[in-house]
């Protein structure tokens, strides 16, 4: 009997251990993970920094899923910019203020002659002005984007602010195209003027003569215009590019494209506005008798002499005598 | 108040498109624009996972804070909306977000860019609740009615949670505990800054 009672005991034991063997199978079963090998978020953003698949809806760039780049674009355009901008453009404001304090008015050191000379024709003063005032236009709507909510916004309020940057950004879009074609214009009309060469790095070491009543030679530009002229056609053209992209978003770029484009484009246009601050500063309360180029498009003999001493004898040995007192060169010729 | 998130359980996620498809039709969102899509990394490949995703209303929100009109404001819920009466359609808000979430129809200027539409968590914009003309900017406001979002509500495998983070996190915390594996919330890191221990 005790045999049998242990052959019960043990056929128990069997019966439940093979209970327990069979109910942990299923289980086991359970507990592995379907979708291990799949793809992990952490692992493709630290890969990639950004995550991207396929999508079934007609629009494929909604297959990028993840982009933590923008945090850094976040960061850009709200703070670096900002600084860049804001030195940028108080800073050349403050030096203008310096300079015209402690240098002021350059003048014509042997006052005006009262005979003019054609510094620019009609159509240089008209692409000049064309690309001026969309490039006015442009700077005050885009700067309004970098800086409005901060200054303005405050001021006028939401719905006066949102109507303004509204205008602003259909202006900001549609004069890109006339700025686009002046600078185009700028760079084929001027480029053979604005070629670099020995007579610059002396206009350069002499400063140009703005301080003290030094007078550098110079061909039809000097080296600062020549800088100008660069400047405009290197950041023009760069914003220009850039602004497209921007404005036809997807064509030629993803995201990041459009991201990066922004950055080239807000850093080159502080920079350009800067810079045109002390052209316009140059042109007109800088400068005795520089407006005139631009403004009638003919300069006092004097001013040329002065400033564009080279320039004057080449002209004057074309044979473009200057008018005033006597008959304009038209007639001359 | 609640703190509304978005969790998709990306393993339970069949790429059925059914919360694309809801969300479209609920707010009547225009021809081209999808508030909600399901992205499918390796797809046909192993290790292919797909999430649904959707604006993920972000604690900080960046769109908000590269706004140069200031047209995005948070609720009371955490919902990240905006008003199209002041969007300008500038299209900053697109290049700061990690998840694709505004989008622009084209109307603008050259057809690229009018006023911003995203992803509004069912909750309206800044009119009167339940109104038409919130309706028409924005689609419908289930929240003012005391309903989730329409894409998690009918999620065939609830896969996608919506409601506040707290339950939601539970509720995923839970299904991991229960069958042992879990990929974590897809986005929450880059949208709420912290993840879910799984």
């Amino acid at each position: 009997m005790a045999s049998f009672g242990r052959f019960i005991r043990l056929a128990v034991g069997a019966c439940a251990f093979l209970l327990v063997i069979a109910a942990s199978v299923p289980c086991n079963a359970q507990q592995v993970n379907p979708t291990a090998s799949s793809v992990k978020e952490q692992q493709l953003l630290q890969e990639l920094n950004r995550i991207q698949g396929r999508v079934s809806i007609p629009d494929q760039r909604s297959g990028v899923l993840e982009q933590p780049a923008g945090r850094d674009w976040r960061e850009f355009r709200n703070v670096t910019l900002r600084w860049i901008g804001g030195i940028g453009i108080l800073g050349t404001i403050a030096v203008m203020v310096i300079f015209y304090l402690t240098r002021g008015m350059v003048r014509l050191e042997s006052g005006r002659s009262g005979r003019t000379i054609v510094r620019f024709t009609a159509f240089e003063r008209f692409v000049h002005w064309m690309t001026a005032t969309c490039f006015i236009v442009l700077a005050i709507s885009g700067l309004n984007i970098t800086f409005g909510r901060p200054l303005l916004l405050p001021l006028v309020g939401f719905e006066t602010f949102s109507e303004w940057s509204q205008w602003a950004k259909y202006a900001h879009n549609y004069l890109s195209f006339p700025f686009t074609i002046g600078v185009v214009l700028i760079f084929l009309m001027w480029i053979a003027g604005n070629i670099p060469n020995k007579v610059d790095v002396d206009w350069l070491k002499r400063g140009g003569g703005i301080v003290g009543h030094d007078h550098p030679p110079a061909y039809r530009f000097n080296a600062g215009q020549k800088a100008i002229y660069w400047i405009v056609v290197i950041g023009g053209g760069a914003v220009a590019v850039t602004g497209y992209l921007l404005m036809f978003p997807f064509y030629l770029s993803g995201i990041e494209g459009m991201q990066l484009a922004q950055i080239v484009h807000s850093i080159v246009s502080v920079l350009f506005i800067a810079a045109m601050m002390a052209h316009i500063y140059i042109g007109t309360i800088g400068m005795e008798g520089a407006f005139d180029a631009m403004g009638t498009g003919e300069v006092d003999l004097n001013w040329a002499k002065e400033h564009h001493s080279l320039w004057v004898e080449q002209e004057q040995a074309k044979g473009h005598t200057p008018s005033g007192s006597t008959p304009r060169p038209i007639a001359a010729e | 108040m609640a703190r509304m998130k978005f969790l998709c359980d990306a393993d339970r996620c069949i790429e059925c498109n059914a919360c694309v498809t809801a969300c479209k039709n609920e707010h009547e969102v225009p021809w081209g624009i999808n508030r909600r899509r399901v992205v499918t990394i390796n797809d046909g490949k192993p290790g292919e996972r797909s999430v649904t995703m959707a604006c993920m209303h972000c604690t900080d929100a960046p769109c908000a804070a590269v706004c140069p009109v200031n047209c995005f404001y948070t609720t009371a819920d955490g919902v990240v909306l905006h008003s199209k009466d002041l969007c300008i359609g500038c299209g900053y808000c697109f290049y700061a977000c990690p998840f694709g979430a505004p989008q622009y129809p084209k109307v603008g200027n050259f057809g690229s860019r009018g006023k911003m539409d995203k992803c509004t968590f069912c909750a309206g914009g800044p009119e009167a609740d339940g109104s038409k003309e919130e309706y028409e900017k924005y689609g419908a406001n289930r929240l003012a009615e005391g309903k989730l979002p329409l894409c998690a509500e009918m999620c065939s495998t609830k896969s996608l949670l919506a409601g506040d983070g707290e339950i939601i996190a539970q509720i995923y915390k839970e299904r991991v505990m229960k069958r042992g594996y879990g990929s974590g919330a897809w986005g929450w890191k880059t949208a709420y800054r912290e993840t879910i221990e799984s």
